[in-house]
């Protein structure tokens, strides 16, 4: 018992202070004994007002002392629990009465005990308050309601439904008992935990063998541009798993569906795509869009080298020398190494007369024009039109060349103001002697007429 | 005839002849420290070389946040000569601010400031602050980058100042923060109310150096030469002056000053940051200056030492009045050297570091 609820219980104490004080006050006969009841009182209201109302848990209580780890370790975790966060207990989802002092008593099926829930009726045990949107919305009225109906879309749920008891439900994902909130970077579904929360099923060979699909996404996925943007750079709008997948409704995203996903992000290279001639070849091949190019969950930085006619360029897997698509790519190729090299040499030449002091601020701004083409281009070869790519390589060449030519204009004016240097100091120095001169010309006659 | 007609009409109104006469009558002394008396003067040439690009680069800066930067960027790649005009005029304060430096630290080790010349002392103090605040308000002008933070460093550092240092600081910002009402207030200070002060008070401290002459050192008292202010002395000042132009020319070509990058109010600071090099054993010195100094703020204990030995400045003519005082002249010449020492330790330390 601490202090607060010990003073809680001597109602006797409270009392006697309380009627010996009262009686001297009224009559007024000590001043300083009303200040001292005021200040008494005062505290005494504090007290109560500040301890929190804790609400008995027999469950908490008898569970934490347990010595087997498997029935203690839910009344440990609990505490980090959103849900105890929010003022919930044991009974909330497992019912039963917190208040009993017996286990039988707190067990008791006529206080709506439900005990552990079989894994076939979790996503219906959760939904009971997470389907429940008038329930939700005391708690989180932005909080979706729909994870439970979504969950039978997913694969995952089509197959628990099927019976199949190997398959993630709610707690897979989430844990139990010490379930964080989605923004808690310990959360295992925070964006940065995802992969690894999935791929303690999906990255387990011996696990995915009975469902007769790969264990090594979680493997490609970690060498992705796409990764390292999340694990690298701390991007956590980088994509991970449930980006493409979906969360609750997780399942493949299906041949016709990867340009859709991709392009929630990638939008002006899907929006591209969908105008090209790949669009219709793809489609009668069979072939997934985006990821014929660019692979699924090992997705690299792009770069130029995979567009073109040379080795190891994408385009000629398909395309043979000669073909329409095969010319196409070489142009397109030929036209973006051309926006590069004369962006590089004006970098070059800006760069250079930087240094040698001049000021080019100015056309070193403008040649981002040059930079922002050559983004430009590099998405526009997804219409696999040269003619359109040459839209933006064109004025990306001439802000390239207003560049080069102003770095040429910077060196030849340093070259200007070096003569000119030359110059004024042969004719300051040249001015300086002949003041010297003067001076000692006129020192020397003030020398003379002295003596 | 007519020659000699127009001559007689200007000396009749303007007395030429008896300035003349005054100028070749003047002499100024000479011993081995007659060098220092040069420093002066070129101070003066170089403010006057100020003046003039000053008054070049009005014609094209234009002073708001939004234009002024572009509008030396003009003036540095469009205007012709324009870079030059610009560079000189940087360039020539940073030396004009060495020249006065080392005029004033002459002045105070030959002890220039005794009786009767007190008050050029304190014309030349007032004059050092001045100049300061030219290249404080001046360094703001490109509004770039750099300069954009080291004023907001600078005004801070005014602001933490007891009591007048807040007001103060918002005056000098025109607001809380450094904005282009900042630029606006910089510009006035640089190109108005400096200018008209620093005139001023050169022309008082000119006149008291016509009127008491060239102080010469106890030491020389009675072994000094003479020589003539005009046209000797005037004529080696010229050299001097056609000199500091071809030293002026060379920098101005080979080491033009810097633009650098648009001053962003919302971009992070630069790492790195250091305000103008005479700037730097104060910045050095309240970057080195623990958080709690007996209990007090250590950086307004800094700027307050710093306020203290500024206002210090003003009474050394006042302390010490004459060579009798042998114990008084030692206890000086080593604050000045150790003042000395300290300025120019801590601007190289602050520069390595």
């Amino acid at each position: 018992m601490n202090r607060l609820q010990k003073i809680h219980s001597e109602k006797s104490w409270f009392q006697d202070v309380w009627r010996a004080h009262f009686v001297r006050v009224v009559h007024g006969r000590d001043a300083r004994a009303t200040f001292r009841v005021a200040v008494r009182l005062g505290i005494i209201l504090a007290m109560f007002t500040l301890v929190p109302a804790q609400k008995k848990s027999s469950c908490i209580e008898c569970h934490s002392k347990l010595e087997d780890t498997r029935l203690s370790a839910p009344a440990k975790l609990f505490d980090n629990d959103i849900h105890h966060a929010r003022g919930l207990s044991c009974n909330n989802c497992h019912g039963g009465d917190p208040n009993a002092d017996t286990k039988e008593g707190a067990k008791d099926p006529r206080k709506g005990y439900l005990g552990k829930p079989k894994t076939l009726d979790i996503p219906a045990y959760c939904g009971k308050c997470h389907s429940d949107a008038t329930l939700m919305k005391k708690f989180n009225p932005s909080l979706r309601v729909d994870q439970e109906k979504e969950y039978y879309t997913s694969n995952h749920g089509k197959l628990l439904k099927a019976g199949e008891q190997r398959v993630a439900t709610c707690i897979s994902c989430h844990s139990v008992h010490g379930i964080r909130a989605i923004t808690d970077p310990l959360s295992s579904v925070y964006p940065s935990n995802v992969a690894e929360t999935c791929s303690k099923c999906h990255a387990s060979a011996d696990y995915m063998r009975g469902f007769g699909i790969p264990s090594d996404q979680y493997a490609k996925y970690k060498t992705s541009v796409h990764a390292k943007a999340l694990y690298e750079k701390q991007d956590l709008s980088a994509p991970t798993c449930n980006d493409c997948h979906g969360n609750h409704g997780a399942t493949p995203p299906g041949i016709a569906s990867v340009a859709n996903v991709c392009g929630q992000c990638h939008a002006r290279q899907a929006e591209l795509f969908q105008t090209s001639p790949h669009k219709a070849a793809f489609d009668q091949k069979q072939l997934g869009e985006c990821i014929t190019c660019h692979s699924n969950h090992a997705i690299a930085k792009p770069g130029d080298q995979l567009i073109g006619t040379q080795q190891g360029a994408l385009c000629i897997t398909c395309h043979t020398s000669g073909d329409k698509g095969f010319v196409a790519a070489g142009l397109m190729r030929s036209r973006i190494d051309e926006l590069i090299g004369s962006i590089d040499r004006s970098t070059e030449i800006l760069n250079r007369a930087e240094r040698a002091g001049m000021e080019v601020s100015k056309p070193k701004f403008e040649l981002k024009g040059a930079t922002d083409a050559l983004t430009h281009a590099r998405v526009l070869i997804h219409s696999s039109s040269p003619a359109e790519v040459e839209k933006v390589v064109a004025p990306g060449l001439e802000a390239a060349g207003k560049g080069y030519q102003a770095g040429l204009g910077a060196l030849a004016e340093r070259s200007y103001r070096r003569k000119g240097l030359v110059v004024s100091l042969v004719f300051i120095l040249f001015l300086a002697t002949l003041v010297y001169l003067k001076v000692k010309q006129i020192e020397g006659r003030q020398a003379a007429n002295a003596e | 005839m007519k020659t000699e007609d127009i001559k007689q009409w200007i000396d009749e109104r303007l007395s030429i002849s008896t300035l003349a006469a005054m100028a070749q009558k003047k002499e100024v002394p000479v011993h081995r420290h007659s060098i220092w008396y040069y420093f002066g003067g070129m101070t003066l040439f170089l403010f006057t070389v100020q003046v003039a690009t000053g008054i070049l680069l009005l014609l094209y800066y234009r002073p708001s946040s939004d234009n002024a930067f572009e509008s030396v960027q003009f003036i540095m790649t469009e205007v012709k000569f324009g870079w030059l005009i610009r560079s000189i005029h940087s360039w020539s304060a940073n030396l004009m601010i060495a020249t006065l430096f080392i005029h004033m630290f002459s002045v105070f080790f030959l002890r220039a400031y005794y009786p009767p010349r007190e008050v050029t002392w304190l014309s030349g103090v007032f004059l050092l602050f001045i100049v300061v605040c030219f290249g404080f308000s001046g360094y703001l002008l490109p509004w770039n980058k750099l300069a954009f933070f080291a004023t907001k460093v600078g005004t801070e550092i005014a602001g933490v100042v007891p009591i007048v240092g807040r007001p103060i600081m918002r005056f000098l910002r025109g607001g809380d923060d450094v904005t282009g009402a900042t630029l606006t207030r910089f510009y006035g200070f640089h190109i108005s109310v400096l200018p008209a002060a620093a005139t001023a008070f050169i022309a008082v401290h000119v006149l008291l150096v016509q009127l008491h002459g060239m102080h010469v050192p106890a030491k020389y008292e009675h072994t000094y030469r003479k020589m003539k202010f005009f046209p000797n002395f005037i004529l080696r000042d010229l050299i001097g002056w056609i000199l500091a132009i071809g030293v002026l020319a060379v920098l101005a070509a080979l080491f033009p000053w810097e633009l650098g990058e648009k001053a962003d109010a919302f971009a992070p600071a630069p790492a790195g940051i250091k305000p103008e090099w005479y700037f730097l054993f104060m910045f050095q010195t309240l970057k080195l200056i623990p958080a709690k100094v007996l209990g007090l703020d250590g950086e307004v204990l800094g700027i307050m030492a710093f306020n203290v030995v500024a206002m210090l400045l003003f009474i050394v003519p006042f302390v010490d009045r004459s060579p009798e005082n042998r114990r008084r002249r030692m206890i000086l010449n080593v604050a000045g050297v150790l003042a000395l020492v300290y300025i120019v330790g801590m601007t190289i330390y602050g520069y390595v570091t």
